[in-house]
């Protein structure tokens, strides 16, 4: 049994040809318990590349090959279907999740293959000296924790010195990433900061009392998946004000707000990009890809925050890959052609206007030293009766004099471990 | 016809009581150790090694060293996730610790530092049994992966909690981390499968193996015969641990590369290796190797056909790869209660008399 089960593997494995596209895999969740966030990034992603297919015949004249791979969010399936996938000339992954990031951070970077983990993955990554070909632009977790502090200072003119904040977070490798920034943060700032982990989302009852008891001025959240959602109902239920509330990107979309209700108006969240379908591209989509019946899924994600997330996604990749393209003057690129270009990748307003995104993200360059972009983020709030994210700030930068050192500090742990030399002359 | 053992006579208790004694079944066993020493190497791909022999191995001996203690000893555990994290962890802190270390030695001292573990869990087997030891190894299984994820100590003060192997060298070979080629990462897995395979097999038809089924079919007569319940269930306990152990370890430092105990050795690994014994078949090193197979193979097999072989959409495919494995598990449990092992010994039953069965 075990021998045949191999043998129709590798019958399988050897049937797939190498295809001559520029070959965009997607590591994917449509099925498991993370279904829920998974599926509109998914069909923002895939129906982004039929757009780039349909409209323009794919990027530079060479057609997209885009493969989805479903990962149910669980690392063995992520491992498989980067091996599985690898082959196929793969440009770039993008894992969407944060344990197959780590597991694929060293495979990748031995079989020379970049990674775009955007705002998720290892956060000290954006040290590119240490990480040569992993990749975290436009915004990591402690870039968010950064941006909540200083929306906190923003609303207490500048002085947040004896205010509480709680953490309430995944009980994760995810979870856990911003707690050396806060901690720092909290030193610097003078406010007392607490942990609250959750270590199965839905149940957070106990949590929430500590919250009531301890009366907390701040809460900020780092969840995933059916933990959005019961936070903020138990939020409501203790009568928590929802504009102290500030959950990570992950925690921003509209299925984590709309089972509470009018309850959830006001709760805020981190936003990596501009939400809504109010674009010039949702034009382009509609005659290229809906009306054509291309539509990914459903179709029934366009418009909703991890939609665009997807969108975006997969526009920062494509136009990586048309800046390799450019600059090796070669259309066929090549993985590492790929990697020199993440490397030097920019993108500004005019471009993402030329996209038909305009005001949609913020401009940022990526180098050789720093892979994280500029880590900004901006905030977003909920409107319940509207049913409508609302930016409430500009993009805002973070405090990189905090945030620089701890990157160093755990690039360097990481190094030292894995005994690699430092690029970048 | 084909497989038959008349005219086999044995001359010394040696040859009677060997592992193998039907000259078929020894041939053909050796046939494949040799195949899968001497032939594989040459052929596998990552992808095949990552996807599916890899796995297979690892949880093949997660499986037999759960088989020792839940299918020959009757002790039911639900804490196998918690003490691969156990075997990784320590894996990792070994590893880091004495940098010049064999990954060998690295591999078995944290099976050895699992044994004593699961010695600790093992204790409140002497008081209970069934259902209440399930329990009470559930919560091992919650308290090691809390462990894991609570005290920076144990991940190195990393921010994360993650773990990443690094790299060794053996002979100027990557043999641990990203760089480990398909091969080595097979043959070393493979090493630790075969000699913990044998050892199972010896310990088993040895006396510890007939003290600890004595204890599985009634303690208590066991006990009347001069069996003492707490050496055998306390060195099952340890005997197992070690196995799951050494296959925390490898699945560390050979297949992911980098864990998170929450993320890797969550409570659906405990199940998924109750469930590789259960459909192999329990008390049986056969129904071990079998079932881990089935349950790993098995789900890429299908996502294989029907993704890349009937082109179906991965999310469709995806929903029935659940329904087909979980059909499938019902069917050959109403089938076969006992599992593969008893189908195996069945279909051998009747080849003996094959083609003339009256």
């Amino acid at each position: 049994m075990k021998f045949k089960s191999i043998a129709i593997a590798l019958a399988l494995t050897v049937s797939t040809p190498a295809i001559a596209d520029l070959t965009f895999p997607n590591l994917t969740y449509r099925t498991g318990a993370f279904a829920v966030s998974g599926i509109p990034y998914a069909d923002g992603f895939a129906d982004y590349m039929t757009l780039l297919n349909e409209r323009d015949g794919g990027i530079g004249g060479e057609k997209v090959n885009y493969i989805e791979c479903e990962t149910q969010y669980k690392v063995e399936k992520g491992v498989e279907c980067y091996e599985n996938t690898k082959g196929e000339g793969s440009l770039v992954y993008q894992p969407m999740s944060t344990g197959i990031t780590y597991a694929l951070i060293p495979k990748a970077t031995s079989d020379g293959i970049p990674i775009l983990s955007m705002g998720y993955g290892r956060t000290s990554a954006a040290n590119g000296k240490v990480f040569s070909h992993i990749f975290n632009y436009p915004a990591n977790y402690w870039v968010g924790a950064s941006v909540v502090v200083k929306h906190m200072l923003d609303e207490n003119g500048g002085n947040i010195k004896g205010k509480k904040l709680a953490l309430v977070h995944l009980d994760a490798a995810y979870g856990r990433e911003p707690i050396p920034t806060l901690e720092a943060l909290a030193k610097k700032h003078g406010f007392e900061l607490t942990t609250i982990p959750v270590a199965y989302g839905a149940e957070q009852k106990s949590q929430w009392l500590q919250i009531r008891r301890e009366k907390h001025d701040y809460v900020t959240m780092w969840g995933w998946g059916v933990m959005n959602p019961s936070a903020i109902q138990e939020a409501a239920n203790i009568r928590f004000p929802m504009d102290k509330f500030i959950g990570i990107w992950w925690s921003g979309s509209e299925g984590d707000v709309l089972p509470a209700g009018d309850a959830a108006n006001g709760y805020k969240s981190l936003a990596l990009h501009n939400t809504g379908n109010d674009f010039p591209i949702y034009a382009d989509l509609k005659k290229h890809v809906y009306d054509k019946g291309l539509a990914s899924g459903a179709g029934d994600q366009s418009g909703t925050v991890l939609y665009n997330r997807g969108i975006y996604s997969a526009m920062l990749v494509t136009e990586a890959a048309r800046q390799a393209q450019k600059k090796t003057g070669k259309s066929k690129i090549s993985p590492a052609d790929m990697r020199d270009a993440m490397e030097a990748f920019s993108i500004d307003e005019a471009r993402m206007t030329a996209l038909g995104l305009p005001n949609f993200a913020p401009s940022f360059s990526v180098s050789c030293e720093n892979h994280g972009g500029n880590g900004i983020a901006a905030i977003q709030q909920w409107d319940a009766t509207a049913k409508t994210w609302k930016m409430v700030t500009d993009f805002i930068e973070a405090d990189m004099d905090v945030i620089s050192p701890l990157i160093a500090a755990d690039s360097a742990a990481y190094a030292a471990e894995n005994k690699i030399k430092e690029r970048c002359g | 016809m084909l497989y038959r053992e008349v005219g086999e006579f044995k001359t010394s208790y040696q040859s009677d009581q060997q592992t193998f004694p039907i000259t078929s079944d020894r041939l053909v066993v050796l046939s494949l150790i040799f195949i899968a020493f001497f032939v594989i190497p040459f052929f596998i791909t990552e992808y095949m090694a990552s996807a599916i022999v890899l796995p297979f191995l690892i949880f093949g001996i997660a499986a037999l060293g759960l088989n020792i203690l839940t299918g020959y000893c009757g002790q039911v555990s639900l804490g196998s996730g918690g003490f691969m994290a156990v075997g990784a962890y320590s894996c990792y802190k070994i590893m880091t610790s004495f940098p010049d270390l064999n990954i060998f030695f690295c591999v078995i001292l944290s099976g050895l530092v699992t044994g004593v573990v699961g010695l600790a869990f093992g204790l409140p087997s002497l008081r209970i049994k069934g259902f209440y030891l399930a329990v009470s190894t559930l919560a091992a299984q919650f308290f090691l992966v809390w462990a894991f994820t609570k005290f920076p100590w144990f991940f190195n003060f990393s921010a994360s909690g993650q773990i990443t192997a690094n790299e060794r060298l053996m002979f100027d070979i990557p043999v641990s981390g990203a760089n480990v080629a398909a091969p080595v990462a097979y043959l070393i897995c493979l090493i630790f499968f075969v000699s913990l395979a044998f050892i199972a097999r010896n310990l088993t038809r040895g006396s510890l193996g007939r003290k600890w089924m004595a204890i599985r079919d009634m303690d208590i007569a066991a006990e009347i015969i001069g069996v003492n319940p707490l050496t055998a269930k306390l060195s099952a306990f340890c005997i197992s641990s070690i196995y799951i152990g050494i296959s925390g370890a490898l699945l560390f430092c050979l297949y992911f590369g980098a864990v998170e105990a929450g993320d890797a050795f969550g409570i659906d690994k405990s199940f998924l290796i109750l469930f590789m014994i259960i459909i192999g078949g329990l008390g049986s090193i056969f129904g071990s190797i079998a079932g881990a197979a089935f349950l790993v193979a098995m789900p890429v097999i299908l996502k294989n056909i029907m993704v890349d072989f009937l082109a179906w959409p991965v999310d469709l495919a995806s929903h029935f790869e659940f329904l087909i494995i979980g059909a499938l598990i019902v069917f050959i449990l109403i089938v076969e209660p006992h599992g593969f092992a008893m189908l195996w010994r069945i279909i051998k039953e009747k080849l003996r008399l094959w083609p003339f069965p009256h």
